[in-house]
């Protein structure tokens, strides 16, 4: 007797279980119960589809949590993961040896859909019939015996929020035994049975799929097939090329013959299996609440939704907590930041004060310290943004609110939860961009990221400041309608590239949206935190590094070549001689010079040819470069090659410099039209390494962010040179 | 008597008849238990016209007026 066999006899050695049902059914709330605090969250190679993982506690099985999925023909890259791992697909994941599967109580009937997909697959189950609680509270028994008796797997009735089940569902793992060959309760038409059981022959001899998978297997192959549909026929077809070709092309054969009798196959076994559900539930539920559309009383979440999707308080309500929302992120996050920032400070000003002076001590006080700083101050922010999010989400509010902002979304062809993240990036389009994981259509989902960082995010406010500063002076209505305007030009222009995105390279069939609303939960602090930390900690990891290595890149090209002070050439010479003699002065004017013949000084002089018809100088060459760090750099950048020692917060002395530096010749080179162009090149600019990196990370490569940051530089530059030459020939603003 | 889910007014019902349309949108409408003979409510409109809140199965569907359109009903007490 082999191993095998007789542990199919003595019970199930049981390592490896995947939990899974339907999004919304408390399936993660569940999960966090089982497994206490220790999980380890990843992110499945290639897409950032979470992968969570749990040891359940005082045993040895280890849990994964699923993304939740409505069905296994999946349309979502959530929902292929879930079916992937669930049929042993998913390369690197293990195919599970026991299935959780979560179903809510109070929605039983679209809960056994899933169900009974995944039942049929032969894989021992237990089912929690969770949030039992909410059901008996909206007066609904379900008898988890009954249900038990007709899907032949365990059935516990749970709930994540009180805890009731746990143990049983603990006791019910650990008691599973090999399933007894699953028939499907079921059945379809005569002629597609007929050619559905030639296919489960077919598939059990090839040997592919294990032989008790077969049956649900072949149904599954041949609704996906005749799905007429690209998210069911792609995986069916890569499904034909794991056969031998005799038995490719017998599924075929088989398949057509089903086309030829059964009028839309796919449907009729949706229909077949729903019909046979309503029957279950019937049964096992008082019969009264269950197919009836009309929910007795008005339940909570109706009452709610009376105010929340009101046409004036619905509406005003929201945008309170958007605002709400935007303020967390744009002044919530700045005393923590403030620390951080003076943090950052007094570090390097220790490295500065422990350390002889020299290449060393700037790598580690400017380099590194600033490198650090440049990731962790965005903490805060992120943090920020991922509590409010997952507050949202876990009450229930964020389906509301795509439910509200889908009509004005879906005019640029984009899905109502693309709001929050696009509102999001005007405080930063890094927490913005990590928002669009709540995005479930991947082209939608790309759409958001590509166009997040053009709404003007607080980075970019310092520089508008001070150059508006520069070029208007104390002209109250025109600084303030400058800024308005900005803020306005980048919105428009971020809703016309989503636009022309979707028309053009992002082209596909209409998203859908077709979205549950679920009913309102008081969001769990336990839950809502976990989730809050799982994803910020995935910035430090993912894009923190990239960031890193840039700062120092950036470090060393304004740090070298070091100017000789013994061998100084003689045009430097005369401009330190003009500086003056004050200590300070003469300080301030050699880091200019310092920076000047740098790299990036070089790279600057470099530019200007490029940068010339925009009316720019290699002054604001560097600062143009050096802010592609973060762009409130540009302010500091701006501090060094103006040569003003401390570019303090009212930014005076710098913004008169700023606004009397000449060319050679004499003339300004800070013009109103050279300043509008300036600030709209921030505007349109993608300026901004941590942005390019978080992009890599959320969409698993360097393309897409490629992509991003060289649309967004055509477009700064076209505009900004468009501005300049239109105002020059208008002979405007000079 | 309206035709199409779309058709409906707030608080009315209908029985799904058919559900046409591409595939795509057709299956999940199905899968989400849009099924031949289930009675679905129209609960609210959202503030733009657009999407709709349905009550269908015992709980709560959003989807937009185009795709309702493609769902066919008859009275629900017919």
């Amino acid at each position: 007797m082999t191993a095998a066999t007789q542990r199919r006899e003595t019970g199930l050695q049981i390592r490896q279980v995947a939990v899974a049902g339907n999004p919304n059914s408390g399936k993660t709330t569940l999960f966090n119960r089982l497994t206490g605090l220790r999980q380890r969250v990843a992110n499945y190679p290639g897409v950032t589809v979470e992968k969570r993982e749990g040891r359940l506690s005082g045993t040895d099985i280890v849990l994964l949590d699923l993304p939740g999925t409505y069905s296994l023909c999946a349309r979502s890259p959530d929902e292929v993961i879930a079916r992937d791992v669930l049929l042993g697909r998913q390369p690197g994941t293990a195919r599970p040896d026991a299935i959780l599967l979560v179903i809510d109580a109070s929605n039983l009937e679209r809960n056994l859909y899933l169900a009974s997909q995944i039942i049929e697959f032969g894989t021992p189950v237990v089912i929690a019939c969770n949030m039992i609680d909410v059901a008996e509270a909206r007066g609904l028994h379900v008898n988890c015996k009954a249900l038990s008796r007709e899907l032949g797997v365990p059935v516990v009735a749970a709930s994540g929020k009180t805890g009731r089940g746990l143990d049983e569902i603990r006791a019910a793992l650990g008691a599973l035994r090999p399933r007894e060959p699953f028939i499907r309760p079921w059945s379809l038409a005569p002629e597609f049975e007929k050619h559905a059981a030639r296919v489960q022959r077919t598939i059990e001899r090839s040997g592919v799929i294990p032989s008790h998978a077969a049956r649900a297997g072949a149904l599954l192959w041949l609704t996906d097939y005749l799905s007429e549909d690209r998210a069911g026929v792609e995986p069916a077809t890569r499904f034909l090329s794991r056969l031998g070709s005799e038995d490719a092309a017998s599924l075929r054969e088989s398949a057509d013959a089903i086309r030829e009798f059964v009028h839309d196959p796919a449907a009729s076994a949706i229909e077949a299996r729903y019909a046979w559900i309503s029957q279950v539930a019937a049964r096992v539920a008082r019969p009264a609440m269950i197919g009836n559309a009309k929910t007795p009383g008005r339940s909570w979440t109706d009452r709610l939704d009376a105010i929340l999707t009101h046409r004036i308080y619905g509406v005003a309500i929201f945008a309170a907590l958007m605002f709400a929302l935007f303020l967390a992120i744009f002044s919530g996050a700045e005393p923590l930041m403030g620390i951080i920032e003076s943090g950052q400070l007094a570090v390097a000003d220790a490295i500065r004060g422990a350390m002889a002076e020299g290449p060393l001590q700037s790598l580690l006080a400017d380099g590194v310290v600033g490198g650090v700083g440049s990731v962790i101050v965005f903490f805060p922010q992120i943090c920020m943004m991922f509590l409010f999010l997952a507050v949202l989400e876990d009450s229930g509010y964020m389906a509301r609110a795509a439910f509200l902002m889908d009509r004005v979304m879906s005019r640029v062809g984009l899905h109502g939860r693309s709001f929050i993240p696009l509102l999001s990036s005007y405080a930063c389009a890094i927490p913005g961009i990590m928002a669009t994981r709540t995005i479930e259509n991947p082209r939608d989902r790309l759409t958001t990221i590509l166009i997040a960082p053009l709404m003007s995010c607080s980075a970019r406010l310092p520089v508008y400041l001070i150059v508006i500063a520069a070029i208007f002076g104390d002209r109250l209505w025109l600084k303030a309608g400058m800024m308005f305007g900005l803020y306005v030009f980048g919105t428009a222009t971020a809703l016309l590239v989503a636009v022309l995105l979707k028309k053009t390279l992002l082209k596909g069939p209409t998203p859908t949206f077709i979205m549950e609303l679920p009913p309102y939960h008081l969001p769990q602090a336990r839950a809502v935190l976990r989730t809050m930390w799982d994803r910020s900690k995935l910035f430090l990891t993912g894009a923190g590094t990239t960031i890193f290595a840039v700062c120092i890149i950036i470090w060393a090209l304004g740090y070298f070549p070091r100017l000789d002070p013994v061998q100084l050439p003689q045009e430097t010479r005369v401009r330190l001689a003009a500086a003056g003699t004050d200590d300070a002065a003469l300080s301030n004017a050699v880091s200019a010079e310092q920076l000047r013949q740098s790299y990036l000084g070089r790279m600057g002089r470099f530019i200007e040819p490029a940068i010339r018809p925009l009316g720019y100088d290699w002054r604001l060459g560097v600062g143009i470069l050096s802010s592609f760090l973060a762009r409130e750099v540009f302010v500091g950048t701006m501090g060094v090659v103006y040569s003003v020692g401390e570019s303090d917060h009212t930014s005076d002395t710098l913004r008169e410099k700023m606004s009397r530096a000449t060319w050679p010749d004499g003339r300004r080179v800070l013009t109103p039209r050279a300043g509008i162009g300036l600030m709209i090149f921030y505007v349109l600019a993608c300026q901004c390494v941590s942005t390019l990196a978080v992009a890599r990370r959320e969409t698993g490569a360097w393309k897409w962010p490629a992509f991003m940051f060289g649309y967004m530089t055509v477009l700064a530059y076209a505009a900004a040179l468009g501005v300049n030459q239109v105002g020059a020939a208008m002979d405007w603003g000079g | 008597m309206p035709n199409a889910l779309a058709d409906l007014s707030p608080g009315q019902s209908g029985r799904v008849t058919l559900v046409a349309g591409e595939a795509g949108i057709r299956h999940r409408l199905l899968e989400m238990g849009l099924t031949r003979g289930t009675t679905v409510r129209l609960v609210r409109v959202a503030p733009l016209g657009d999407p709709l809140e349905l009550a269908v199965r015992g709980y709560r569907l959003s989807v937009r007026r185009s795709e309702a359109g493609m769902v066919r009903i008859e009275d629900a007490d017919g």
